[in-house]
C-alpha cells in the first residue's frame, strides 16, 4: 500500500516536473497569464475606478461576483462549524476551580458544594490549572487596542495601500482569540457573545449582497457601484471607490466573525466553557 | 551543460511547488491519521498558492499599486511596470477560505474522536465493519 502510493507520488510529481519545461520562465512579463486580462486591470483601474491599488479594485469592482460568494463560503463555513460542534445542553463540570485573587490560593470545589459568585475576590479558572500570570495579562490587554486600531486602518487604507477586508477582518479576528487565549474563552464569549458574533457573520455578507442590491435599484448591473452618485453625491468614478470601500468593511466583519466563531468551537469543542 | 542550467533557473521555482505538492499528496494518501491528512492537505494548498504567486511574478516591474500622490499627474500606466495582479486577488480570497475550511475539517475530526474515540483510520474501518455486522 506503501510503495503503490510512493510510486504514484512520484509519477505524478515527475509529470508535472516534465511539464513545467512548457511553463513560462520566471519573471516573463510575457507569460500567458500576465497577457491576456491583466493588462487591461492595470492600465485602466485609475480612469475605471480612481482606485490605486489594484487588487483592491480587481478584488471588489472587476470580480466583484467572485469575492461575493467567497465571502459566501467563509460564513458557510463558520455556519457549519456551529452546526457540526455546538453542544446547546450545558453539561457544567462536577467539580470547579476558583482563585482567591488576593491571596492567588486555588480553591477546588466539589459537586454539591458552594460556588462563590465571579466578584473581585474570587474568579473562576479553567479545569486544567493555569497559573496567574500577570504579565501576559498585561502585555496583552495594552496590545490589543493597538491590533485592533491596525486592523481598522489595513481595512480602510486598502485602496492605497497593501490591504482590504480580508488581511483586517483576519488581524481583527486575531485580536479577539489572543485574548481568549491570554485570559479564558469565558471572559472573550462575556466580551463578544455567541450571538453577536453569529450576527456579525451574516451582517458581513448582507452589506455585499445590500450595495450590489442597491445598485440594482437604481437601474444598473448588480454590484455596478457606479450607480451610488446620486446618493453619495460624488461623481461616477469616485463612485466605485466609495463602493469598494463599502464591501470591503462587509468582508471584514464577515471574516472576522467567523474567525472567532471558528476558534470558540473548536478550542472548546462546542461547549463554549473553557478553552485552551 | 549551460543549458542545463539555465534551465534549473529559469524553472527551479515550480520545482519547489511540484516537492511540496508530492509532499502534500503523500501526506494524504499514505498517512493513516486523520490530523496528518488534514496538515497533508494544507501543504498541497499552500503549494497551489505559492505556484499562483510566482506566476504574476514580472522582472523588473514593482507591487501592483499605481504610483499616485496630489502633485503628480496622470502619466500613462505601462502594464510591464507592475506585477500582474490577477492570482494575488485570486489567492488573497484563497487563503481565507482555506483557513474557513481548514476550521471545518478540524470540527469533522474533532466530531469523529468524540463518536469513535480515534482518529487512525484502520482502527474506524474496524469499528464501522464491526457495527455493519
Amino acid at each position: 500500500m506503501k510503495a503503490i502510493g510512493v510510486i504514484l507520488v512520484g509519477f505524478l510529481g515527475g509529470l508535472l516536473i516534465y511539464c513545467s519545461m512548457d511553463f513560462p520562465p520566471w519573471g516573463d512579463p510575457h507569460s500567458p497569464a500576465s497577457s491576456h486580462v491583466s493588462p487591461y486591470y492595470i492600465e485602466h483601474t485609475l480612469e475605471d475606478t480612481s482606485v490605486p491599488n489594484i487588487v483592491t479594485s480587481v478584488l471588489a469592482d472587476y470580480r466583484g461576483y467572485d469575492t461575493m460568494f467567497e465571502t459566501v463560503v467563509i460564513f458557510t463555513a463558520g455556519i457549519a462549524c456551529i452546526f457540526l460542534l455546538r453542544v446547546f445542553k450545558a453539561v457544567e463540570p462536577e467539580t470547579r476551580l476558583y482563585r482567591h485573587l488576593p491571596t492567588g490560593i486555588t480553591l477546588r470545589i466539589a459537586q454539591g458544594g458552594k460556588f462563590p459568585d465571579d466578584s473581585d475576590q474570587f474568579k473562576r479558572i479553567d479545569s486544567d490549572w493555569v497559573p496567574h500570570d500577570i504579565i501576559l495579562q498585561t502585555t496583552c490587554r495594552m496590545i490589543i487596542p493597538f491590533i485592533q486600531i491596525f486592523a481598522l486602518y489595513v481595512i480602510a487604507h486598502g485602496h492605497h495601500s497593501p490591504g482590504g477586508g480580508f488581511q483586517g477582518g483576519v488581524i481583527f479576528g486575531a485580536s479577539i482569540i489572543l485574548f481568549a487565549i491570554a485570559f479564558d474563552l469565558r471572559s472573550a464569549i462575556k466580551r463578544m457573545g455567541e450571538r453577536l458574533t453569529a450576527f456579525l457573520c451574516a451582517l458581513g455578507v448582507l452589506i455585499y449582497a445590500g450595495v450590489g442590491l442597491v445598485c440594482m435599484l437604481y437601474g444598473n448591473n448588480f454590484l455596478d457601484y457606479s450607480a451610488l452618485a446620486d446618493i453619495l453625491g460624488v461623481d461616477r468614478i469616485s463612485a466605485r471607490s466609495h463602493g469598494i470601500l463599502m464591501v470591503e468593511i462587509g468582508v471584514g466583519l464577515a471574516v472576522m466573525a467567523v474567525m472567532v466563531v471558528l476558534y470558540y468551537n473548536l478550542a472548546s469543542a462546542g461547549k463554549h466553557d473553557e478553552g485552551l | 551543460m549551460d543549458e542545463l542550467l539555465t534551465i534549473l533557473i529559469s524553472r527551479i521555482n515550480y520545482w519547489v511547488y511540484i516537492i511540496l505538492m508530492m509532499v502534500g499528496m503523500y501526506g494524504i494518501i499514505i498517512k493513516k491519521n486523520l490530523m496528518k491528512k488534514i496538515i497533508g492537505m494544507s501543504i498541497l494548498q499552500t503549494s497551489v498558492i505559492l505556484f499562483y504567486v510566482s506566476i504574476g511574478a514580472k522582472k523588473n516591474a514593482t507591487i501592483p499599486i499605481i504610483e499616485h500622490g496630489h502633485d503628480t499627474g496622470h502619466a500613462a500606466v505601462q502594464a510591464t511596470h507592475y506585477i500582474n495582479p490577477l492570482p494575488h486577488v485570486l489567492m488573497l480570497t484563497a487563503i481565507v477560505v482555506a483557513v474557513a475550511t481548514l476550521g471545518v475539517a478540524l470540527a469533522l475530526a474533532i466530531k469523529i474522536y468524540k463518536q469513535y474515540n480515534t482518529l487512525e483510520e484502520d482502527e474506524l474501518i474496524e469499528i464501522l465493519k464491526e457495527k455493519e455486522f
